[in-house]
């Protein structure tokens, strides 16, 4: 972990980095291949950071990320090894822990998700977790009732509204209002040719019921692309019921696209602005929530994430 | 001992691929130099004191296969990185 306090023009290393506790028994030894998402915590705690890591580890700074420790709740949990499975249930580059949320209402309440392992939370700031999975389909799983062992893309916690997450899924797109408790696949509304693959997900920062996706081919060998070679994103403004076609000003055909779980995001203008990265180095701004879209950047490396913040 | 590092851990040494260090092992070199250079002994080795992946460290020319390799005062040290990364 890097900080930059200047806007990034310099950066400077974490003192103590995320890493496992040495292990007395070699067959437990974990390492840390790479932090791959990091959190603010709650406006509460101004210095505390959330980390997320390949192997799924879990860890946390309370001195603004420069020293870390393990959230052992988690990380030694004796139930780990059995959600997040072997390497035969890793992504290509490792399973991560990602989509760390902070509940806004809560500071003790927490949300990640894990690829694979599936949605969980904690009630206690990481003592303990449980399984936050269901009504989310696991085609790969044997038991559709599965209680973990899927795998969220992106899950996202509405900053406003208690209670109302979203989801982009390796197996659809969902919504979850915490007064039902169970996910519902609100990409099922999405047009049939399209379907309802991809990896992000973003939220509209003040209205609950407002959500984006950009959708990627789920076809049989998941050639995670821009269906048909035209990118999209695509808008619900009634939480899921309908979805609209956001692609004027993105390449009419031709254009493979892929965003990656934390390469779309929006800032909190009125009207919202939206923003995405491709792995092929460009990236796009919507300066009217979705309706169009320029290329502000291109010819960069492949893009994992963006973040958008207001310059003061 | 004399020290040679690869240019991806230049930045931790204000860009100096030669360095001297003590140690009787290389886990006590690794110790001194991150004394110096903090934050260089986690890139060589991971938490478990596991050489990393595209690492590799040389004592003398022979290639070292962890760090309770013992070391003489006259060692010289090599430290090899992306090795397989292309």
């Amino acid at each position: 972990v890097f900080r930059s306090e200047d806007a990034g023009r310099t950066w400077k290393e974490a003192e103590t980095p995320p890493a496992f506790p040495k292990a007395s028994d070699p067959s437990q030894a974990m390492s840390v291949s790479h932090v791959f998402w990091l959190t603010p915590g709650h406006s509460s705690q101004p210095q505390r950071w959330y980390a997320g890591t390949s192997p799924q580890g879990l860890f946390v700074s309370d001195d603004g990320g420069r020293n870390w420790k393990g959230v052992e709740g988690f990380n030694s949990n004796p139930d780990r090894l059995n959600w997040i499975g072997g390497l035969q249930d890793a992504p290509p580059d490792g399973g991560t822990l990602h989509s760390l949320s902070v509940d806004p209402f809560d500071a003790e309440h927490l949300y990640i998700g894990l690829s694979t392992g599936g949605s969980f939370e904690s009630r206690d700031a990481g003592a303990s977790w449980t399984p936050l999975n269901a009504g989310i389909a696991a085609e790969f799983l044997p038991d559709p009732n599965a209680p973990y062992g899927h795998d969220p893309h992106c899950m996202r916690v509405h900053p406003k509204v208690r209670g109302i997450l979203y989801q982009q899924n390796h197996c659809g797109i969902y919504r979850l209002d915490r007064a039902n408790d169970r996910w519902m696949r609100i990409g099922d509304n999405m047009p049939k040719d399209i379907g309802d693959i991809g990896f992000p997900m973003t939220l509209h920062p003040r209205d609950p019921k407002t959500a984006w996706v950009f959708p990627m081919d789920g076809g049989t060998v998941w050639p995670r692309v821009s269906v048909g070679g035209r990118p999209a994103a695509y808008v619900t403004r009634d939480a899921g019921a309908s979805w609209q076609r956001q692609d004027r000003g993105l390449p009419a055909e031709q254009a493979w696209f892929t965003v990656k779980r934390q390469a779309m995001t929006a800032d909190t203008l009125d009207p919202v602005g939206l923003y995405f990265g491709t792995t092929g180095g460009e990236v796009w701004a919507s300066r009217d929530e979705g309706a169009s879209w320029e290329c502000i950047r291109s010819h960069l490396p492949q893009v994992h994430a963006v973040e958008a913040a207001i310059a003061e | 001992m004399k020290v040679l590092l690869p240019s991806p851990l230049a930045s931790y040494t204000a860009n100096a691929r030669e360095v001297q260090a003590t140690g009787a092992t290389l886990d006590e070199v690794l110790r001194d130099l991150d004394r110096r250079y903090p934050g260089i002994r986690f890139r060589v080795i991971d938490e478990q004191d596991a050489i990393r992946p595209h690492i590799k460290i040389f004592v003398n020319r022979e290639q070292a296969s962890g760090i309770a390799r013992r070391l003489g005062p006259d060692d010289e040290i090599l430290v090899v990185a992306a090795l397989s990364g292309g």
